[in-house]
């Protein structure tokens, strides 16, 4: 067993001028850095975390965007000893007093020793810390020069131990930032060695990313995976990536990527919107696996995304599914590559009322279930009811997991972390059902809103509308509502007001669509704005979320 | 004719984006920078305007410093025929 530090140590020793990353930017040409390169860099990085007096052990949070200096401060703070947690950055549709009340709330449980971010970002940050906190440094990563050579003995992290924690990972907003899912070396390695032989990795591949470091996705597959086994990645900015979504499929044809990542909605996203003339010449054969994960796998996704791109190489068998979380560093299961994943046509009325997947009876409705694969070899799956019992085949429960890649814990949370296991077991919150070997995920027990792979708390949401002028706190109601053109989740919020005035509850819908994205960076689909007693409730007075789901569906109708 | 594309931009946006068509959007109105279309819709609505205005808009330029307001996007519209 061995260390992140380590394994780094290892691949430079034996190939130090491969190609570690290629970072691509809009309009300029892409940075290349080698392993030799990367080690140098962060080294430079860790010796300023060591001169600025952080332990190993201790957190750092960056805050930092797509570039080298992400890189670098990554495996530096990991070189260190240190905890590395990326943030995400300030964007210009997220307001700076609410990305200041975000990242307080990430100081508060997560405690970090220093962040890392930008000479221009620097004013922000300290805006956001406190007296007495834990934050003893705020470094400022221009200043940091990079070394001639890395100098491996002073590095403390090669001190560290395969059970000690190696980085952080968090989901979004503020529930999200008071929630670090905290990895340890043994960990990582135990998911890498087994997603990455469910994969076949092979020294030929190449992996292309737009994915944002700060999810799971693309810290691990998309991040980790690749610059850990020694093969290269090619990482573009999701900023860019959303403004012009071919230029994915560019740099699969140009550096002949293999493997990618994709949550739902970029398969019906990169369908609809991209021009011919923008890929012409694009030739996507070398592409062994695109992977769909993290939100609801859809077959008619794939079969969109297929029917688009086939002119251009594209197999209908590289089109794959993975079920992911950062709870189990990422894969639980993986489709088998070389073929389509298993789709079963199922009954829908059983699959509501009586909660069975089965063989759709003569004439009755269908639905199509897309398999997320099978468990990786060091994971196990059960599906159980409320209670904890083990479910039958095809019976849709709630799905649980044992690996030996599982969190360490929720950092400085231990009473979150004891929540969520039973009997040994990790339950994951989603649904879903077995059958023939194969993990049908099927939807959610928690009330999360996906959108576009990112996991939203709707009380998130709703605790924005109680800031808007005429809305009272208690009295809206957040959920997400899955779209077939979009392949992903719309999010609707529904408001109540006093006044039963048309013209009045519009202006208030405005106020609430404008306040939540400005807070929360989460454009709003739907947003209804109802006279008084429009939100159902439950006995004990808790907002109901499906029971109002099902309302405003009604109402659509 | 600028009348005609903000009036046309406007109802677009109001039924496919906001989802209100009755939904009133000022000329002048910050689309961008208040958070009222997305990155996703944003890429949508630079769609509807090569689709139905036959101009070409790059990607480089889908931000609020190229347009925010209807007024803005027409005359980059009206500048490009």
């Amino acid at each position: 067993m061995t260390t992140l530090p380590e394994q780094l140590k290892e691949l430079h020793s034996r190939m130090p001028e491969r190609v570690a990353v290629y970072l691509q930017f809009s309009g300029a040409e892409d940075a290349v850095l080698t392993y030799d390169q990367l080690l140098r860099g962060a080294s430079a990085y860790a010796q300023t975390l060591s001169r600025e007096g952080i332990r190993p052990g201790e957190v750092v949070v960056l805050i930092l965007q797509h570039g080298k200096e992400v890189v670098y401060a990554f495996w530096g703070a990991i070189l260190h000893g240190a905890i590395p947690s990326i943030m995400p950055f300030l964007t210009e549709k997220l307001s700076p007093e609410r990305y200041r009340t975000d990242l307080s709330a990430l100081i508060s449980v997560t405690r970090p020793a220093a962040i890392m971010t930008y000479p221009n970002f620097e004013a922000e940050v300290r805006t956001a810390l406190q007296t007495g906190d834990s934050v003893r440094s705020v470094i400022v990563v221009d200043r940091i020069v990079t070394q001639s050579e890395t100098d491996f003995e002073s590095l403390k992290g090669f001190q560290q131990r395969p059970k000690d924690i190696v980085l952080l990972q968090h989901s979004s907003g503020t529930t999200g930032l008071q929630k670090g899912v905290a990895l340890s070396h043994q960990a990582v390695f135990n998911q890498l060695n087994s997603y990455g032989k469910s994969l076949a990795i092979r020294e030929e591949d190449v992996i292309v990313s737009w994915l944002p470091l700060y999810h799971d996705m693309g810290l691990i597959a998309g991040f980790l995976l690749p610059i850990l086994s020694g093969i290269p990645l090619v990482l573009m900015s999701p900023f860019d990536w959303v403004r012009a979504p071919y230029k994915l499929l560019q740099s699969i044809s140009v550096y002949r990527g293999s493997l990618t990542w994709l949550p739902n909605f970029a398969y019906n996203f990169c369908a609809q919107k991209i021009r011919d003339r923008h890929i012409e010449g694009v030739d996507l054969a070398s592409l062994r696996a695109v992977i769909n994960c993290s939100e609801p796998v859809r077959w008619e996704s794939h079969v969109a995304f297929y029917e688009r791109f086939k002119d251009h190489g594209l197999k209908l068998e590289s089109l794959q599914t993975s079920y992911a979380m950062a709870e189990n560093v990422f894969g639980v299961t993986q489709s088998r590559l070389g073929s389509v994943p298993v789709v079963e046509e199922i009954d829908r009325e059983a699959f509501m009322g009586q909660r069975v997947a089965k063989s759709p009876m003569d004439g009755h409705p269908s639905m199509k279930m897309m398999s997320s694969g099978q468990p990786l070899e060091n994971v196990m799956i059960k599906v159980v009811d409320e209670d904890g019992n083990s479910l039958p085949e095809s019976v849709i429960g709630e799905l649980a997991i044992q690996s030996d890649c599982m969190l360490t814990g929720y950092f400085n949370r231990p009473d979150l972390t004891e929540r969520v296991f039973k009997d040994g077991w990790y339950l994951t919150g989603d649904y879903g059902y077995l059958s023939k070997g194969e993990v049908f995920v099927s939807g959610r027990k928690k009330d999360m809103i996906i959108v576009g792979g990112k996991n939203i708390y709707p009380q998130d949401l709703e605790s924005l509308t109680y800031e808007v002028p005429g809305v009272r706190a208690g009295r809206s109601v957040a959920f997400g509502l899955f779209s077939d053109i979009q392949g992903t989740e719309d999010v609707v919020i529904i408001a109540e007001v006093d006044s039963e005035d048309g013209e009045e509850q519009q202006r208030v819908a405005d106020a609430i669509r404008v306040h939540v994205t400005k807070n929360s960076a989460i454009a709003l689909r739907h947003v209804k704005v109802v006279g008084p007693k429009w939100i159902v409730k439950t006995s004990s007075g808790k907002t109901a979320r499906a029971a109002n789901k099902e309302k405003f569906l009604s109402e659509l109708q | 004719m600028t009348d005609t594309t903000i009036s046309m931009i406007e109802q677009y946006i109001a039924t496919q984006v906001l989802k209100q068509p009755n939904r009133r959007i000022g000329a002048e109105e910050p689309l961008l920078s208040s958070g009222l279309i997305d990155s996703f819709n944003l890429m949508d609505l630079a769609l509807f305007v090569e689709d139905t205005f036959g101009v070409r808009i790059e990607d480089t330029e889908l931000n609020a410093n190229t347009f925010d307001s209807l007024t803005q996007l027409a005359a980059l519209i009206e500048s490009r025929k």
